[in-house]
């Protein structure tokens, strides 16, 4: 998902019998549907996964601004213009609720922003992928937006207090994203011929990469079970893959567009579509940094990052010399 | 990369919503002083009318209770179920109270 791959810290799922009395009295109150809190005690494991997870869907949120960016300067209308631009801006913001939610645990912001420039901290495998036409946009908010609204309903009832809090705004705003995307689909397959052999390559592009934002199976991962145990992910991989495929194809339909895989066939005995999987060594490649777009994106992040170096530094002096001239005046 | 000189403070944002409700916490955000705080408060928590006036105050500034706290703090108030109107029964036909 926008937090691909992430690998908990502990070894295997304890039972209750097995915990020391604080760790019970916290895996009890998760059972019982709880919230944890910034203040409360919480396992070491719980936390780091906690900042991972986080800290791996914020950064995503903010590269991801990237590949949309690309396209604001060349929108075709200025109707599109001003909305794709404010589509941008949410993700930004969406960024920043998931920061603020990643700070509570102990972890600060200038810590982030350096492990995700340094490469040490991951972002979603699909932001590694370049957006070569304006259908691409379209092919973004559909389905790369409905994935994320996927994995991010769920979240919303996430163990984690402050998370769960981002969760239920980035929900609000994700709906309007993704509509947009269907609506430049909607414009651009019912268009000329060329608009919508655009669509199609754009979904032929897009669907591939789009099932891998689910990670690949962790039926039998033990960090996918600790995770699942702490309500720190709710769903397992495949499962809400099933739920996107079954969701997409009728779209897909409905544009008159054909998806990319020729064994994709309703099983009217399991009541879902079957589907191939994508290519999950060019996943894995992709995450190592070999993606079209790894080092253009960090290169990206890293050069916003030094270029505004004089900006935050200046404003913090500003507010230094205000700080100073309001105690003379005292 | 350079090397980053000093992170922005902390502000924590309380938003009132349109309908006359106190102000809410919504969340925090960086910024280089209270000024600053504001404005980016309007484009990071009302992008969509959520709000009629913004607070924000500097996380450092703000003091809490800890968790620890709260069987002294609450549960006196468990014992004192007669603060709850539904405590006293009222005959029915003196109406509603």
């Amino acid at each position: 998902m926008y937090a691909q791959m992430i690998k908990s810290t502990g070894e295997g799922v304890k039972s209750l019998d097995e915990m020391e009395p604080q760790e019970r009295a916290f895996q009890e109150r998760i059972n019982a549907g709880g919230k944890i809190e910034p203040k409360d005690w919480m396992p070491d494991g719980y936390r780091k996964n906690l900042i991972r997870q986080i800290g791996q869907h914020a950064h995503s949120e903010i590269v991801g601004q990237l590949p949309e960016g690309n396209w604001i300067t060349r929108a075709p209308t200025l109707e599109r213009k001003a909305i794709l631009l404010a589509k941008v801006q949410d993700e930004a913001g969406h960024g920043l609720y998931l920061y603020c939610a990643a700070e509570t645990l102990g972890v600060t912001r200038d810590q982030l922003t350096r492990d995700l420039l340094s490469g040490k901290m991951k972002y979603s495998s699909i932001f590694n992928y370049p957006t070569l036409t304006w259908a691409d946009m379209g092919a973004v908010g559909w389905l790369v937006d409905g994935a994320a609204i996927m994995n991010q309903v769920p979240l919303q009832r996430t163990s984690y207090g402050p998370y769960a809090r981002a969760m239920v705004r980035i929900c609000k705003e994700e709906s309007f994203h993704q509509r947009q995307g269907y609506d430049i689909m909607m414009k651009m397959a019912k268009g000329t011929k060329a608009q919508k052999k655009m669509a199609q390559d754009a979904l032929n592009r897009f669907w591939g990469p789009a099932l891998m934002m689910f990670g690949p199976s962790d039926e039998n991962s033990v960090h996918s079970a600790q995770s699942m145990a702490w309500k720190i992910k709710m769903n397992s991989n495949d499962e809400l893959r099933q739920k996107f495929v079954d969701e997409c194809v009728p779209q897909a339909e409905y544009l008159g567009l054909t998806v990319p895989d020729p064994d994709l066939k309703w099983n009217e005995e399991r009541g879902h579509y079957d589907f191939t999987q994508p290519d999950w060594d060019e996943f894995f490649d992709v995450l190592r940094g070999n993606g079209p777009c790894n080092k253009e994106r960090l290169a990206a992040r890293n050069k916003a990052w030094d270029d505004g170096a004089w900006v935050r530094d200046g404003l913090m002096a500003h507010a230094a010399k205000k700080r100073a001239a309001k105690l003379a005046a005292e | 990369m350079t090397n980053p000189t000093q992170e922005w403070p902390l502000f924590e944002i309380f938003i009132r919503g349109q309908h006359g409700l106190s102000h809410r916490h919504v969340g925090s955000l960086h910024a280089p002083d209270a000024e600053m705080a504001i404005k980016n408060a309007r484009d990071v928590y009302t992008r969509r009318n959520e709000g009629v006036s913004i607070w924000v105050v500097q996380a450092s500034d703000i003091a809490a209770s800890s968790p620890e706290e709260k069987g002294s703090l609450y549960e006196p108030a468990n014992d004192k179920v007669y603060r709850h109107p539904t405590f006293f029964d009222i005959p029915e036909e003196v109406g509603a109270m």
